[in-house]
Formats: C-alpha cells, sequence, structure tokens
C-alpha cells in the first residue's frame, strides 16, 4: 500500500493524487495496487463523513478523483475476474419523483463499498421495482425519494412486493429529503438511512461485509 | 373594506409583526406555506391549478376562508405557471403533462446549465451570458437568442449599429422573439391575476406572508446555473470564481426582492435556502461560500426597511450559532428539521423562528399526534413571543384533519 496515494486521496487533494498516481505508473507500480490505495481512501473518506468531519461534497469531490484515477488505471488491467461482491442491492427513485442526487449519492458509495448495485433510476414506477428485484435478486432494496409524493409510492411498491411474496427474500431501507422513522413505519420499509453512509452500514448490517 | 375584515387585517398584521419583532403577540401566529395542499383540498389534480387561474381563485380562497391563517400567499407566482412554462419549452422544470402525471407537483430537473469553463463569460456580463447562452439552454422555444451577437457591441453609427442588427432576422431568432412576445402575455395575465387576488385577500382581512422573494447568492448559482453537484466541484477547483459569482449576483437577489415589495406593498422577502444546510458542505464551507453574501444580502434588505425570511431547508442545527449573527427582531427563520429546542437557545433574543412540525406527522399522522407536536413546539418555541406555528415545508399531502387540528389547537393554546 502506498500510504501517501491513501492520505492524499482521502484528503481530497486532486492534482497531487492525480499526478502521483501518473507517477506511480510510469515506475511500474502494478494498477491493481493503485485501484486498492484507491478504495482504502475512500474507506477513510468514508470514515470521515460518519464522524462529521467531511460532507456531501467531499465524498463527491472523492468519486471525482476515484473516477479520475479509474479512468487512468482501467486501461492498463488485464482482464481479471470480476471482483467478488459483497452482495446485490436494488436501488430506484419511486414512481412520480424525479429526484437523483441522494439516489445517485448512495448507489456510488455502495458501489466503493464492494457491492453489486443495480441502479434502476428515477420515478421508477412499481411493476419495475417487482420485475427487476426477480431478475436481480437484489438481498436488499432501496427507496429513494424527496418530496411527499413519494410517501405513498413507497408504500405502494413495498405493498406489490409484499403481494408478489418477496417480501421476505429483501430487507427495504428508505432514504431521502423528507423522509423519516415516521415514514419508514408508514410505508412497511426496514429501515430508515438519513445520509449515504448509514445506506451503506445497512446493507453491512444486513448482508454482511 | 368592510369594517370587520380591516380589523381582521390589522390584527392579523400585528401578530406577525409581533412575532418577528421578537415582542408577545395575542397568540403565537399561525402561516403555512401551501405549496399544492389548496388544489387537492378542494379536490383539483394540480394540473388543473396550473393551468386554469380561475380554479387557482376557487382553491386558495377556499383554503384560505375555511383555515384562517394569520397571512395569505399568492398563489399566482408559483402556481399559475403551465401556459408560460409551455410557452417557453421550459426545460428545468418537470410538469403535470410534461413529464408528470396530472395529480404530481411540478419538479425541477437538476443540471449543469452553465459549464465550469463559462465563470469567466459568466462574470465579465452576466446579462449577456443570460440571454445568449442561459435562456436558450433552459427555454427550447429561446434556442434562436444563441444566434445573436454579444448585444454589448451594438453602440452607435459606425461601432455596431450597421451589421450588428443582422441576425435579428435569422428564422431562428424571429421565433424566440415571438416566443418572447406570447411569454410577456403570459406574464402580464400572471401579474394582473397576483395584483387582483392580492387587493381582494386584503380587503378579506388577510396579509400576504410574503411581499418578495429572492435566493442566497450561492443557492441562485448552484440551483439554476451550476447544478449540486457541479458547484459542490466548484468549492475545491475554482473556489475564487465560485466566490465572485455570488458576489456578482448578491446586487441582483437585493434588486429582485425590492422590486416584489414595492409592488406588492409589504416588507417581508421569501428567501429558501436550499444548498448550505447542514450536511451539503462543511462549517468553513458555509462561512466561505455561503454565507458571507447571505449576511450582506439580508442587512442591505434590513437597512432598506424590508423583513428577510429565510426558508432554512433540511436540518441547520450546526449553523445556529453563525446564522444568528443579524440585527435582532428584523428577520423571520422558518426552520424546516434543526432541532427546535436548540434553535430556541440560539435565537432567543435574536430571530423570530417559524415551523418545525414536520411534515411526515401531518401527512401519515393522526390529529392527536399533530397535536402532541405542535403543544411541544408552543412550549418550547413560544415563551416571550418570536414564534410562528407551520409545518415544517409546503404542505401539499399533509391529510385534510391534520391540518384542522394543526390550526384549531394553535389558535387555543396558542394564546398569551
Amino acid at each position: 500500500m502506498d500510504t501517501k496515494l491513501v492520505e492524499l486521496m482521502a484528503d481530497l487533494m486532486e492534482e497531487e493524487t492525480i499526478t502521483l498516481v501518473k507517477e506511480l505508473i510510469e515506475r511500474g507500480a502494478n494498477p491493481m495496487d493503485i485501484l486498492d490505495d484507491a478504495r482504502s481512501a475512500m474507506e477513510l473518506v468514508g470514515k470521515r463523513f460518519e464522524t462529521s468531519e467531511y460532507f456531501i461534497p467531499d465524498l463527491i469531490m472523492a468519486g471525482e478523483i476515484l473516477k479520475e484515477i479509474s479512468e487512468i488505471v482501467k486501461p492498463l488491467l488485464e482482464k481479471s475476474g470480476a471482483n467478488a461482491k459483497k452482495g446485490k442491492v436494488l436501488i430506484g427513485t419511486v414512481a412520480g419523483d424525479i429526484h437523483d442526487i441522494g439516489k445517485d449519492i448512495v448507489t456510488f458509495m455502495l458501489d466503493v463499498s464492494g457491492f453489486d448495485v443495480l441502479d434502476i433510476g428515477i420515478d421508477v414506477p412499481v411493476q419495475i421495482f417487482i420485475d427487476k428485484i426477480k431478475e436481480f435478486q437484489p438481498q436488499v432494496v432501496g427507496l429513494s425519494g424527496f418530496l411527499t409524493l413519494a410517501f405513498d409510492s413507497m408504500k405502494k411498491t413495498v405493498e406489490a412486493i409484499e403481494k408478489e411474496g418477496l417480501r421476505d427474500k429483501v430487507k427495504i431501507m428508505i432514504g431521502g429529503g423528507q423522509m423519516d422513522e415516521t415514514v419508514k413505519v408508514y410505508v412497511g420499509a426496514d429501515a430508515y438511512g438519513k445520509d449515504a453512509v448509514a445506506g451503506v452500514q445497512l446493507c453491512k448490517q444486513w448482508i454482511g461485509g | 373594506m368592510a369594517e370587520n375584515a380591516a380589523k381582521l387585517f390589522d390584527e392579523r398584521e400585528r401578530r406577525i409583526s409581533d412575532a418577528i419583532a421578537l415582542r408577545v403577540p395575542d397568540r403565537v401566529p399561525i402561516l403555512v406555506f401551501f405549496g399544492f395542499f389548496p388544489a387537492r383540498y378542494a379536490g383539483m389534480t394540480v394540473q388543473e391549478v396550473m393551468y386554469d387561474p380561475e380554479k387557482i381563485w376557487q382553491a386558495q380562497t377556499k383554503t384560505l376562508f375555511d383555515f384562517q391563517p394569520d397571512g395569505d400567499q399568492n398563489p399566482y407566482l408559483l402556481r399559475y405557471l403551465g401556459p408560460i412554462l409551455e410557452t417557453l419549452d421550459f426545460k428545468q422544470l418537470k410538469w403535470p403533462g410534461h413529464g408528470l402525471t396530472s395529480d404530481h407537483t411540478y419538479q425541477f430537473v437538476e443540471g449543469e446549465y452553465m459549464k465550469a469553463e463559462e465563470y469567466d463569460a459568466f462574470l465579465s456580463d452576466p446579462t449577456d451570458f443570460i440571454i445568449r447562452r442561459y435562456w436558450p439552454r433552459v427555454c427550447g422555444k429561446l434556442q434562436g437568442l444563441e444566434k445573436l451577437p454579444p448585444l454589448h457591441n451594438i453602440i452607435s453609427y459606425y461601432m455596431g449599429i450597421p451589421t450588428g442588427f443582422g441576425a435579428f432576422s435569422l428564422p431562428e431568432v424571429i421565433e424566440a422573439l415571438e416566443t418572447l412576445k406570447v411569454a410577456g402575455q403570459e406574464s402580464a395575465k400572471i401579474g394582473s391575476y397576483v395584483r387582483k387576488f392580492g387587493i381582494e385577500m386584503k380587503e378579506a382581512g388577510y396579509p400576504v406572508q410574503f411581499g418578495g422573494i429572492c435566493q442566497a447568492p450561492y443557492d441562485t448559482l448552484g440551483d439554476f446555473f451550476r447544478g449540486t453537484k457541479g458547484i459542490m466541484l466548484d468549492m475545491y477547483r475554482r473556489p475564487e470564481k465560485l466566490i465572485k459569482a455570488c458576489e456578482k449576483i448578491l446586487p441582483f437577489m437585493f434588486e429582485m426582492a425590492v422590486a416584489g415589495t414595492k409592488i406588492s406593498g409589504n416588507p417581508r422577502v421569501f428567501i429558501p435556502i436550499h444548498k448550505g444546510v447542514d450536511g451539503f458542505m462543511s462549517m468553513d464551507q458555509f462561512k466561505k461560500f455561503f454565507w458571507p453574501t447571505l449576511k450582506d444580502l439580508m442587512v442591505a434588505l434590513i437597512n432598506e426597511g424590508l423583513v428577510p425570511c429565510p426558508l432554512w431547508e433540511g436540518d441547520c442545527t450546526s449553523r445556529l450559532d453563525v446564522i444568528k449573527d443579524i440585527p435582532p427582531g428584523k428577520a423571520c427563520y422558518a426552520l424546516e428539521a434543526t432541532d427546535i429546542v436548540k434553535a430556541k437557545e440560539a435565537f432567543r433574543d435574536r430571530v423570530c423562528i417559524r415551523g418545525n412540525l414536520p411534515l411526515s406527522i401531518l401527512a401519515t399522522g393522526t390529529p392527536d399526534d399533530v397535536r402532541a407536536y405542535c403543544k411541544k413546539l408552543i412550549d418550547i418555541a413560544g415563551p416571550g413571543g418570536g414564534y410562528i406555528m407551520d409545518s415544517s415545508t409546503g404542505l401539499d399531502d399533509a391529510k385534510t384533519e391534520n391540518v384542522k387540528a394543526m390550526f384549531e389547537f394553535t389558535k387555543e393554546y396558542g394564546v398569551y
């Protein structure tokens, strides 16, 4: 592990991080190790977020740096088997709601935390949730929504999951603007996550890893 | 104005201004952000009220007269948007019939409507940037304006005039100008309803909650130009330009607020706060990027004799000690999910608090839940005045019986 790389990236020093990555590659470093370091840095970023040292802009900035590193490093990687994932999470913004920023951050954080995430988009009709759950077979379903109109959409989505006999196969978490514990009870979800890191923790707790 | 209505108007206005001035009013005032609740309450769809000015009138007056809040909200500015948005082929919203079904409230479409590399163009001439770059992006029917040359170069008979107007003969530009003409007519129609409604509600005894609107400069830049992600990255990648752009926008916001209050004759200025709340940036970033131009804006408004009324969306508990730093008794802070106990401690001698009744309880709870929460709010925030009852944010999907409970309980229990 290159501790300097991990530190620079966790401190969100974009230019310095990218310069170092390029240097490391010129010096013949293993691209896979660089990616591992980037993931370690992301873990640090997540921890700093939990302790309220970092906030959403920091997560987004870290995501940008990770993307840049991946773009440099990935072409150099030999086609190796995909990393073993921790488990499957399906996520989408419920019917009638077109907000995506929160959902995208949760998706990204789950992805870098090693989960196999399927993001099915915004304004997702109940039937699409059902079809995709059957197809993808996730252990966790994340319902995102920003507005109060999402309360009933979430409720209907959970009810449909129940009706299709899928309810005991998945854990359901909700999150977004107007969501809270009261809404969790109303829609019949298993948990409410107040931010992206809380969502990742819920998945870790339910799936392990 | 009927004598009784005039008396009620004065009582209500005094109740609101007493609370804001941190004096003890006769009772806790109650004001609400109606959202699309009036449509549902009157049995109409969102689509109907967005397109039919008479239906908005019916829905709003029914809601107003049935619940009798201490102030009204002119519904035409934020609700009667269908025709003008359609005329412009507006891209920043989805609304019923345009990406959403008839009963869904309109929603904002996030985007980077100004690219990172366009800061310099914006800073050098924001009006030019808005007309020739921004409008064409957010209004499909104004795309032709892209073809215009910079208008600041058309100056006089040998400086610009001879060839400078050539672009105005292009078919795309003509289409855009035709669109502006129709949009102008729609604007005039909205304006006439705004005025008529304002006058009649005053005669019915209701002051307006807000006479003008503006935003924190950072929010205007982030919401409409750079996008949430764009502006967050700008804090790292081009902090100086971001701050310069906020400073550039500041006088526009002041001007917009003052113009509104002059037309309406009401000094309260609504300032929805979006991107400065807890979690959306660190405290250092808040102090560096968000607060300075917002504070300057609010102080300028106060010096103009106006009353800034920000709605601090989300949770702003960590910001309390910073945002309390404004002239005492001159503003009203609506709080969505901020800790009310800590807020009262911080604001007691500083600024009136409004709201904080969770919309989730109004939408999914029972009238008993609502009464219990209202009691808690009045007990905590009511003592000494300086509190206005309201939902945490726009009522939209609140249950009628819960809204009723909120009003009845506040008017009874909130008496000082």
